[in-house]
């Protein structure tokens, strides 16, 4: 190998560059196209005999033929260190507050700064000893960061075993600070700091083995937890068009969700919306900790406006900080709004560089690519054996012209353990999450009894098609027993399903919460009422869904919930012999 | 002096190929034929051959005409000058007075960083209920407005301009009707605001090409003033011409159509012009409203599908109406608790009871009979298609919201709303 492997321009299309190399390039592998006292970052995603196409992370405005390229040898990589906690990144790790200090309103191109800070102390314990015996993933020590501790790991690109030959004393120090010296099998040694780098593209799989997930992850969103759960360390996505609330929902998971650390991939989607979690994560209290959220958080954020090649990497940049995270033995939930978008960034790509389209143009190994992205989840046993750590992905779809059978969304409902739908229609309802409870799937655990939930169901469900046969036969040609079973799945509909996520106590539903509420409600699906006449019937459903409504909003320590139980229990006494 | 090309290899469509040394990405070159001059862009570098978008169109230009490079990309002045003044999809002036070269910037700028954004907070008063109180327009907000072709959407884009309490006004034509630039023109004249404008209009006759540049000449501008902390807002009519305009280079260019023939990075596109939308951090804002017509009224095609993924709601105009149903202003949340105590009730209450105005209007036409709260709804319906939706109603909020309130009153009972007591206690008419 050789210093400085270079190269030069011989064709600019877009954000693609094709480029003359001198000796060798490596698939995948970093290189920085020279303007002048700019470097823009690029990535080799095709080489053809002594050319190589290369698609560039920034705007390839003023690029001419002839320009140099540096190739650097590197796939494209991340940072990994304490310190990455708070931090809201671009989508190749660049981060964005100690930009806007050096650069202003604008994000400037070719600036690339330290994404930690390497001037930082941290408090440092040893937990390794000299002469142990280690692999990749094992923890050397560990530092505080807030309030997880933060595992210092054998880099995880060594190979099998290694002898721990130096072990620095515990005290204060810098990430660049040597923390251990490692000797492998033929006496080779290796420095090991705070920070290690990692390659993206790349699983991190520097643990025993891969669990199946059997816990639910607890969302605090009743609909999800009870009929749709998520486990942790599996993976759901949430289709739907727009203006059907799939970013107010991401939110409400990132605020609520029983995870340790949460990761949001902001991947080509609007800066406003961003800005509210930047501006607002940092004043919102984590009720499990009594923390700020931001504490727990880390934000990558490639808007739609951002170049499109570091969209692509976006998610990728977001998985490996969730998978590094997880390697210490947390659990860590990754939010990615929207996949759509990273999917319309590689058939951009894949159109310049002119490869046959599959279908919708996207290029034919999407498929391969969604599956291989959602398959970086999971529930892990780290090389002690004991601990668990775990991954949970949760990506956005937002399908063209809201038909979920476009690629992106079908080739994504192969690969996760759970479908949250949301519809149009239940949005323009105003009925929120707008989740459709017909439609939607999970092949996870719920936190109650999987007989309670088919009987919800099938009142969801016969409900359904009342609803549809009265608008041909209108309400008088109904009959009062199916007109009940319509008002019974409203009122589910409305006291369950639906949840105010601005609302302080019904936005978020703990698991006893959910369990008790819904014992109430299937105890009304499984009640017989007397009614004679529709119009009683609905006024009494109005009044009991009202109570509800309020014993929803009510703190569940509170009097006032005590009060509207035994109201509730009253009220049911009427028309009702079960 | 920079050398001149005269031997054009290529023409195809309006993008034209020269042999070329020294040519950057993305820069400008005139071309010269016997038709006149033309500027082109820089779309594509391959080894020696340089292709050209041609503007004013590759009709006429034969393959000895002149390709002189001008070394920088399309810029446009910020210069105060430009209030007032009416450019073409070129920037060139179109009021025959003279050109302003100061201050030139360059156009399609780098992203705002978001961390220098900040929350919107900022109401933007139009005097039409049905955004009023309904959909509430807020500072740095990007909204289309979703319509077919033959609906007021320019009328009511002149309106909103007018009424908005902003310190400039930018109108981005594209395509616009000669009828229709005259008509903003003149209206903007009669209400004493042209000296707070700057147009850039191409009107439908100008070559296709030109409009691609509007939004980017208008957005540019409107940056360079409001980080001199102007609250600038930014009208584009049409997109959906710009995003035409678009499929019809890509095809030229043989890139592989995504949907409908439409290159697969419209939304990219589209996104990196409504994104520049924005509330900085200690300077000025910027609003950008958006007619986006609907090929065929269908929300799915790839325009308004793609652009409702990028802005902060969208509004429907149908029949001459804002349509209550659909129409969403994604940031009213930020604005509407702040106004007066009964906006968000009176807001939520009356759409709720418009909607079922709508099922009883439905059993009406199938023949079911109507109950006393169906002949209640009927009346309501009607009162609030007057009072609320004609678009022709001007009112302060205040005054709508009070003429919510009667409206209720004349139709239902206290408790038929199902408003909350202490705010039937305090705003529902004495009688």
């Amino acid at each position: 190998m050789q210093d400085s492997n270079t190269g030069r321009i011989v064709g600019v299309n877009g954000n693609m560059l094709t480029v003359e190399f001198d000796t060798h390039v490596t698939q995948n592998e970093v290189a920085f196209a020279i303007l002048g006292d700019e470097r823009l970052k690029c990535e080799v995603i095709r080489v053809r005999g002594q050319r190589a196409d290369l698609q560039v992370f920034e705007s390839t405005a003023k690029l001419k033929i002839d320009d140099r390229i540096e190739f650097t040898d590197e796939l494209l990589s991340v940072e990994l260190g304490p310190g990455l906690l708070t931090r809201v990144y671009d989508g190749l790790q660049n981060p964005l507050n100690d930009l806007a200090e050096q650069s202003g309103f604008f994000l400037q191109r070719g600036v690339y700064l330290p994404a930690l800070d390497h001037k930082a102390q941290w408090d440092f314990t040893p937990l390794a000893k000299v002469g142990d015996k280690v692999k990749s993933g094992d923890w050397l020590g560990v530092v505080p960061e807030g309030i997880f501790k933060h595992y210092i790991m054998v880099p995880f690109d060594l190979q099998g075993e290694w002898e721990v030959a130096e072990v620095t004393a515990a005290g204060n120090y810098k990430i660049d600070h040597k923390i251990a010296v490692l000797k492998g099998k033929k006496n080779e040694e290796r420095t090991v700091t705070m920070v290690q780098t990692w390659p993206v593209k790349i699983p991190i799989t520097a643990y025993k083995e891969k669990l199946l997930p059997t816990d639910t992850m607890i969302t605090q969103q009743r609909i999800i937890d009870t009929f749709f759960p998520v486990a942790v360390g599996g993976t759901f996505c949430t289709p739907g068009p727009f203006g059907a609330g799939k970013t107010v929902l991401q939110h409400a998971l990132s605020q609520f969700a029983e995870a340790d650390i949460v990761i949001i991939a902001a991947c080509g989607e609007r800066a406003g919306e961003v800005v509210e979690i930047l501006r607002e994560f940092p004043h919102l209290e984590d009720p499990r900790t009594g923390k700020t959220l931001i504490d727990r958080s880390i934000i990558i954020c490639n808007t739609s406006s951002m170049p499109v090649a570091a969209r692509e990497a976006s998610v990728y940049t977001a998985v490996t900080l969730a998978e590094y995270y997880r390697q210490m033995g947390l659990n860590c939930l990754l939010l990615a709004d929207s996949t759509s978008r990273w999917a319309q960034a590689l058939r951009e790509m894949s159109g310049r560089l002119e490869e046959i389209p599959g279908e919708e143009a996207f290029p034919a190994y999407l498929e391969s690519l969604i599956a291989g992205f959602y398959e970086r989840a999971g529930l892990v046993e780290l090389n002690d054996g004991k601990t668990k750590g775990s991954v949970t992905i949760g990506g956005s779809v937002s399908p063209a012209g809201g038909n979920f059978e476009e690629p992106v969304t079908q080739a994504t409902l192969k690969v996760v353990g759970a479908f949250l739908g949301l519809s149009r229609e239940r949005s323009d309802a105003r009925r929120y999450p707008a989740i459709h409870p017909l439609d939607s799937w999970s092949h996870y655990t719920s936190i109650v009894d999987p007989e309670m939930i088919a009987i919800a169901r099938n009142v969801l469900r016969r409900g359904n098609e009342v609803n549809q046969m009265m608008k041909v036969v209108g309400e008088e040609g109904t009959h009062i027993n199916d007109f009940t079973i319509y008002l019974k799945s409203e009122f589910l509909d409305y006291v369950y399903l639906q949840q105010n996520t601005f609302d302080k106590v019904d936005g978020a539903t703990d698991k006893e919460r959910q369990q008790y509420v819904f014992g109430k409600v299937v105890s009304v699906m499984n009640s017989e009422f007397d009614f004679t006449d529709k119009d009683i019937a609905r006024r009494y459903f109005l009044e009991l869904r009202q109570m509800f409504v309020d014993w929803n909003y009510a703190a569940i320590d509170s009097a006032e919930f005590k009060k509207l139980e035994a109201a509730i229990e009253a009220k049911l006494k009427e028309h009702c012999h079960a | 002096m920079r050398k001149v090309y005269h031997r054009i290899i290529q023409i195809a469509g309006n993008v034209i190929t020269v042999e070329a040394e020294d040519v950057g990405y993305n820069e400008l070159a005139e071309v010269t034929s016997s038709r006149g001059t033309s500027l082109a862009q820089v779309i594509r570098l391959q080894d020696e051959k340089v292709f050209l978008q041609v503007f004013a169109g590759s009709r006429g230009i034969s393959t000895g005409d002149q390709v002189r490079f001008l070394g920088h990309q399309m810029r446009v002045s910020s210069s105060e000058d430009l209030l007032g003044r009416v450019f073409n999809g070129r920037g060139v002036p179109r009021d025959s007075r003279p050109e302003i070269d100061e201050n030139l910037i360059e156009i399609g700028g780098p992203s705002v960083n978001p961390a220098k954004r900040i929350i919107p907070r900022n109401m933007i008063r139009t005097g039409i209920p049905m955004i009023d109180v309904f959909n509430t327009l807020v500072e740095s907000q990007k909204l289309p407005i979703f319509s077919v072709a033959g609906e007021p959407y320019n009328q009511l884009l002149a309106r909103i301009a007018l009424q908005a309490e902003v310190d400039v006004i930018i109108l981005g034509g594209m395509g616009l009707k000669y009828d229709d630039y005259l008509y903003f023109k003149n209206t903007l004249d009669e209400e004493g605001a042209l000296s707070r404008s700057i147009m850039f209009v191409h009107t439908a006759s100008d070559p296709v090409v030109e409009c691609m540049l509007v939004p980017d000449m208008s957005l540019a501008v409107a940056e360079s003033y409001a980080l001199e902390g102007k609250r600038v807002l930014v009208l584009l009519t049409d997109m959906t011409n710009f995003a035409d305009a678009m499929k019809e280079i890509a095809i030229t260019m043989e890139q592989i159509p995504s949907n409908r023939g439409y290159p697969g990075d419209l939304y990219s596109q589209l996104a990196s012009r409504y994104e520049k939308a924005v509330d900085f951090d200690d300077a000025g804002s910027i609003t950008v409203l958006a007619a986006t017509t609907m090929p065929g009224d269908d929300v799915t095609h790839p325009i308004p599908d793609n652009t409702g993924y990028i802005t902060e709601g969208q509004f429907y105009l149908r029949n001459g109406r804002i349509e209550p149903f659909g129409s969403l202003s994604r940031l009213k949340q930020q604005v509407n608790g702040d106004t007066r105590s009964d906006h968000r009730t009176i807001m939520d209450t009356m759409i709720r009871l418009y909607a079922d105005y709508k099922e009883t209007l439905e059993k009406q036409s199938m023949g079911f009979s109507m109950s006393s709260w169906d002949t209640k709804l009927l009346k309501y319906g009607a009162l609030f298609e007057k009072r609320m939706m004609d678009l022709s109603v001007n009112i302060p909020l205040e005054e709508a919201l009070d003429l919510g309130w009667k409206t209720l009153a004349e139709c239902f009972d206290k408790a038929e709303t199902g408003i909350k007591t202490d705010l039937l206690k305090e705003y529902w008419p004495q009688s």
